[in-house]
């Protein structure tokens, strides 16, 4: 469980470690390390080249906007910088406030000593299906900056997740942010999951959004990708069967497809009413 | 006066090096010096021929300094490693070769060792060695073992390593005539000890010395160095094996040699040169011993009051692609399953067979924890049949307390009779039941139903052969400082064995428990030694050490004597000072008899000057007189006519969630009885690991292999090992002291106790939950997680 030889590269500013990553096809960039390391001591990864970029100043900032700043939307809204670690996310009362689905999902990613070091960002791009914070950003209509060598874009969270672990962020791209809406006036949020041990990817895992008449729900472990469902108009014993219509749960060694089915439905009908009971101020 | 310190809560000396950070394990020996590190090629096939390995591109990589397969292999190195327990049953036994010859038969075995400056290039060319292989049809699981369509080994037929049958009375016969008959069929799944710290071994050829020191992670040191002697070629006094800290052993480390135990060694004289090796967790899920897996056929013949008349137990163990240690597993499952019970009539017989996976050693339990599941399971199914209180069937079944010494007929896995010591089941069971609230239970599981919620209760019992031979020994050794050096030859990982011998030495000698140092496991110090396992440290090392430190005082006593001009029953030793009784003036302290006892012509220190004052010897006799040695020391073994047998109760409270199956601990009881406890908190300690582990092998830990013989989940992220958050937030215990008299302590093992009954507990409280609604719900296979839980309600619905 030693890695495979590789470059090591720190540099001190964005344009380097664009530079850096352009220079090397088979590079990656490294900020938490809590997926990328122990992919390489397992050998399941070998890039060339390691870019880190945790000597880049100010990639660590988390700027909250109240609504009605205007600043990124009319109901404010939460950026994470790319060196956010998740603790510091989960702590800032300000984010708690304005979205608190983030912290919400945040409490379920891992344990402590891992949320210290991994970050947010680092949790979104890495675009694992099993993961809290994709599901959060595309649940919420979120999206993701990045920078390159032809400079700074904005990929919303619909246009990010390509598949198992695979990002619409392009090799030479480094995600400087992400940002989701903050919780507009009289909408509810909540976030559930089911996992083998405290800490453990979920098996399954739901967060709901309702605002008004408008009930969308997200999932994570039931597909390739963060997905996302309108059960806007369904009645609460038809949420669970109406969301399987759309989802396909995989069967491993930790749970049948059945089983996982049986968790939508649950959580499903849990994360509903508990965003639902939020929305109503209860 | 000196408290007695047997029976109290000492706190552990280890504590203070291990809290910090300051054990020193395997890997922590001569990380200072000019090390080679090691790193094996492992099979990616279950079941090949090697057609050819090319290493030509290995030694190109700048850092190798050599490679070895088993081409490279002379003389007794060439040869399989040892079976290390034969037994006449285990008619087609089959170890393994240190390097693989020819065929591969598990996903893991080792077939090149390179030696590298770091472990970095020593990984970085074990990629670069080319193997071509011959896929061969792999067996993996019972079923398919038993199907027997495919072979492990060639000459293995039925893929049957051994049969072996026992029996008492005529089962078959009793259960024919039997009012009442129930068939049950039960399965276990494999698991694994899984310690913290994996298999490691450093070794150094001194040539100034012309010997070999090995440091390992071994359960058994002795063993280590008798068979790297053998192996090497060398003479057994010119290898010294040190075990330093273990970080956990659990069982897997009583097995040896492990290839890299030699391979290290080999290279170490070969290249002159201090060599590392130290697993890391993938290989440790992959190349080092399982346990559990077996299933169970179990026919029974009971009365109307659930009193057995005969048990008919047919079972097949999975003991992987090789049998290095013997039927050991199999037998104390065979034996162990009668537990506090006695059947009248009784037939066993198992096969164990060959699969293309990871080898089978004992874990932990070893055998007992598939034993009490098969029988507790057999108590409960007929406790539900009769309608009676499966305390109540339990009852009608014990040994009663006055029928020890009681032999059940059959032979234990020292090759001795199983013959239980002593005991008292009536009175554990009166004490579990209040323990965990049995009699209240239905009223609150009424209770709890009326709101919707499921909960559930279980109870098992077991009995335990702990402290098996067949001996081992100890040596005490007064310096002219006062302090009391102690070894014994066995290892410890961690389980408090430094607090414990250094508690009865105290006692024994008189002197201040921190004066006593023990030093487990080196093989300069106590050549003569078995090792630790089977429950048996404190039976076995604990009275070894009792003895050892009864020898020493007495020479204590007899110089004393002489130097106080007193006689020895006059005298008494208190906090190291040695005094005439009545007349506390007339003493001397521990460290003075030392240098009484050493005839020198130099004296060195104060002590040898306080010495002056004393006269002792015979000024007519040479200084040390014929039949005496120079040296304040005691030495004595430790060698019982059998195992000692300990036993305990538990029960658990479960909650299952009726929605997503999950499972809830509520409440978990134990109460324990291993006869006079030397440290209640060490006992106590031992039991609450017990259960974590149990726990984890009840409902979350399995090894995941798929049809090809791939471990699926060779990681901690998906072989779910309990954190504290899944383990119970409390553990009632309670204790009953029944001693054994076979020893000088009257004490039993308690190492594996708290682990043996788990999977048989959670069953039938799992059962006794989803009962609530669904009377027909039964639970025969574990582990069992919620995805299974909710196929098993689907099942029954």
């Amino acid at each position: 469980m030693k890695p495979a030889p590789f470059a090591y590269r720190r540099p001190g500013t964005l344009a380097e470690a664009v530079s850096a990553l352009a220079g090397e096809p088979d590079a990656k960039v490294l900020a938490g390390g809590q997926s990328l390391v122990p992919l390489l001591s397992m050998r399941l990864a070998s890039p060339a080249m390691l870019v880190d970029i945790n000597g880049i100043p100010d990639l660590d900032a988390i700027v909250v906007n109240d609504a009605g700043d205007a600043v990124e939307g009319d109901d404010g809204g939460v950026r994470v910088g790319a060196l956010a670690r998740h603790a510091a996310v989960l702590a800032s009362p300000e984010v708690r406030r304005v979205q608190p689905l983030v912290p919400m999902a945040l409490q379920h990613v891992a344990h402590a000593t891992i949320r210290n070091r991994g970050t947010t960002v680092g949790s979104i791009v890495h675009a694992d299906a099993a993961a809290e914070m994709p599901v959060v950003l595309a649940l919420l209509g979120g999206s993701v900056e990045v920078e390159g060598p032809g400079g700074r874009r904005t990929i919303p969270a619909e246009e990010l997740f390509l598949g198992p672990l695979q990002s619409s962020v392009a090799h030479d791209e480094i995600a400087v942010s992400a940002y989701v809406p903050g919780l507009a006036a009289g909408a509810g949020v909540a976030f559930d999951e089911i996992a083998r041990r405290h800490g453990d990817y979920a098996l399954v895992g739901a967060a709901a959004l309702v605002e008004g008449d408008r009930v969308r729900v997200g999932y994570l472990s039931v597909g390739d990708v963060p997905t996302v469902v309108d059960l806007s108009g369904v009645a609460d014993d038809e949420l669970g069967e109406a969301a399987l219509a759309h989802l396909d749960p995989p069967d491993d060694i930790h749970a049948t497809a059945a089983y996982r089915a049986q968790l939508v439905r649950v959580l499903t009908t849990r994360v509903v009413r508990s965003a639902r009971d939020m929305a109503e101020g209860l | 006066m000196t408290t007695k310190l047997m029976g109290q809560k000492v706190q552990r000396v280890e504590d203070q090096r291990f809290l910090r950070g300051q054990g020193r394990y395997v890997d922590d020996v001569a990380v200072e010096r000019d090390l080679l590190h090691a790193a094996v090629l492992r099979s990616p096939h279950a079941h090949a021929r090697i057609v050819d390995i090319d290493v030509a591109d290995v030694l190109d990589v700048e850092g190798v300094h050599a490679v070895w397969t088993y081409e490279d292999l002379t003389g007794p190195m060439s040869e399989p490693l040892p079976l290390l327990i034969p037994h006449p049953d285990l008619t087609h036994g089959r170890t393994q070769y240190a390097l693989a010859k020819d065929e591969v038969n598990y996903v893991g075995e080792a077939i090149a060792f390179v030696v590298a400056d770091d472990r970095y290039v020593a990984e970085d060319a074990v990629d670069r060695i080319r193997v071509r292989y011959e896929p061969l049809p792999p067996v993996v699981g019972i079923d398919a073992a038993r199907a027997a369509d495919r072979l492990v080994h060639d000459d293995v037929p039925g893929n049957i390593g051994a049969r072996m049958e026992q029996s008492v009375g005529d089962a078959p016969a009793a259960i024919k005539a039997a009012p009442h008959t129930l068939t049950l069929d039960l399965t276990v799944e494999r698991s694994a000890c899984t310690p913290l710290e994996g298999r490691g071994t450093v070794a150094r050829w001194d040539p100034d010395l012309n010997r070999l020191q090995v440091w390992t992670s071994t359960q058994s040191s002795t063993g280590v160095r008798a068979v790297v002697a053998v192996k090497l070629g060398l003479d057994l006094g010119q290898v010294d094996v040190i075990t330093p800290d273990v970080g956990g052993g659990f069982g897997v480390k009583i097995n040896h040699p492990w290839p890299e135990e030699l391979l290290v060694p080999l290279a170490a004289r070969a290249l002159g040169r201090t060599v590392k090796f130290t697993e890391d967790r993938r290989e440790h899920f992959i190349s080092s011993a399982h346990e559990r897996g077996q299933v169970h056929h179990i026919e029974v013949g009971f009365d109307d009051d659930g009193r057995l008349l005969g048990l008919d137990v047919e079972f097949w163990h999975d003991h992987g692609a090789y049998t290095p240690y013997g039927l050991i597993v199999p037998i104390i499952t065979s034996t162990q399953l009668l537990g506090p019970y006695k059947p009248q009539n009784y037939r066993v017989v198992f096969e164990s067979l060959y699969t293309n996976t990871v080898m089978v050693t004992p874990y932990r339990g070893a055998g007992r924890p598939q034993g009490c599941y098969a029988m507790e399971r057999t108590m409960d199914a007929i406790a539900s049949y009769l309608g009676k209180d499966r305390t109540e069937v339990r009852s009608v079944n014990f040994i009663q307390p006055d029928e020890f010494p009681f032999d059940q007929g059959l032979i234990f896995q020292d090759g001795r009779e199983l013959e239980y010591d002593s005991g008292d089941y009536p009175a554990s069971l009166e004490k579990i039941k209040a323990l965990v609230g049995w009699d209240e239970f239905p009223a609150f599981q009424a209770e709890m139903a009326a709101q919707g919620r499921h909960v559930g209760i279980g109870l098992a019992c077991y009995v335990e052969g702990t402290g098996v031979g067949p001996y081992e020994g100890a040596h005490v050794h007064i310096e002219t400082s006062g302090k009391v050096k102690v070894a014994t030859g066995l290892t410890t990982q961690g389980q408090g064995h430094q607090t414990v011998f250094a508690q009865l030495v105290a006692d024994e000698l008189g002197c201040s428990f921190e004066d006593v140092e023990v030093v487990t496991g080196d093989t300069r110090r106590m050549p003569y030694a078995v090792g630790t396992f089977a429950s048996r440290a404190a039976v076995m090392s604990g009275s070894a050490i009792h003895l050892a430190a009864k020898r020493a005082k007495e020479k204590v006593l007899k110089i004393a004597a002489d130097a106080l001009e007193a006689a020895p029953e006059d005298l008494e030793i208190v906090d190291g000072v040695v005094s005439v009784k009545g007349s506390p003036g007339s003493s001397i302290d521990l460290g003075t008899v030392s240098v009484l006892s050493n005839p020198l012509r130099y004296a060195f220190d104060e002590a040898s000057k306080a010495a002056t004052q004393f006269s002792v010897g015979d000024p007519g006799k040479p200084p040390v007189p014929e039949d005496e040695e120079p040296g304040l020391e005691g030495k004595d073994f430790y060698s019982p006519e059998r195992a000692t047998f300990a036993s305990g109760m538990h029960a658990v409270i479960v909650e299952t969630d009726p929605e997503t199956a999950e499972i809830r601990i509520l409440k978990y009881a134990v109460v324990h009885d291993c006869g006079h406890l030397i440290n209640p908190m060490i006992v106590e300690g031992q039991i609450h690991g017990g259960v974590a582990q149990g726990v984890g092998g009840a409902l979350y830990e399995r090894m995941a292999y798929d049809e090809s013989g791939q471990l699926l989940n060779a990681s901690f992220m998906d072989f779910l090992m309990p954190y504290v958050t899944e383990v119970p937030d409390g553990i009632d215990i309670d204790h009953l002291e029944t001693p054994s008299p076979l020893n000088p302590l009257g004490i039993k093992g308690a190492g594996e106790a708290g682990v043996i009954p788990s999977a048989a507990v959670f069953a039938a409280a799992i059962e006794d939950a989803e009962r609530v609604g669904r009377p027909e719900f039964t639970v025969t296979a574990m582990p069992i997680s919620p995805s299974e839980l909710f196929a098993l309600r689907q099942e029954h619905s």
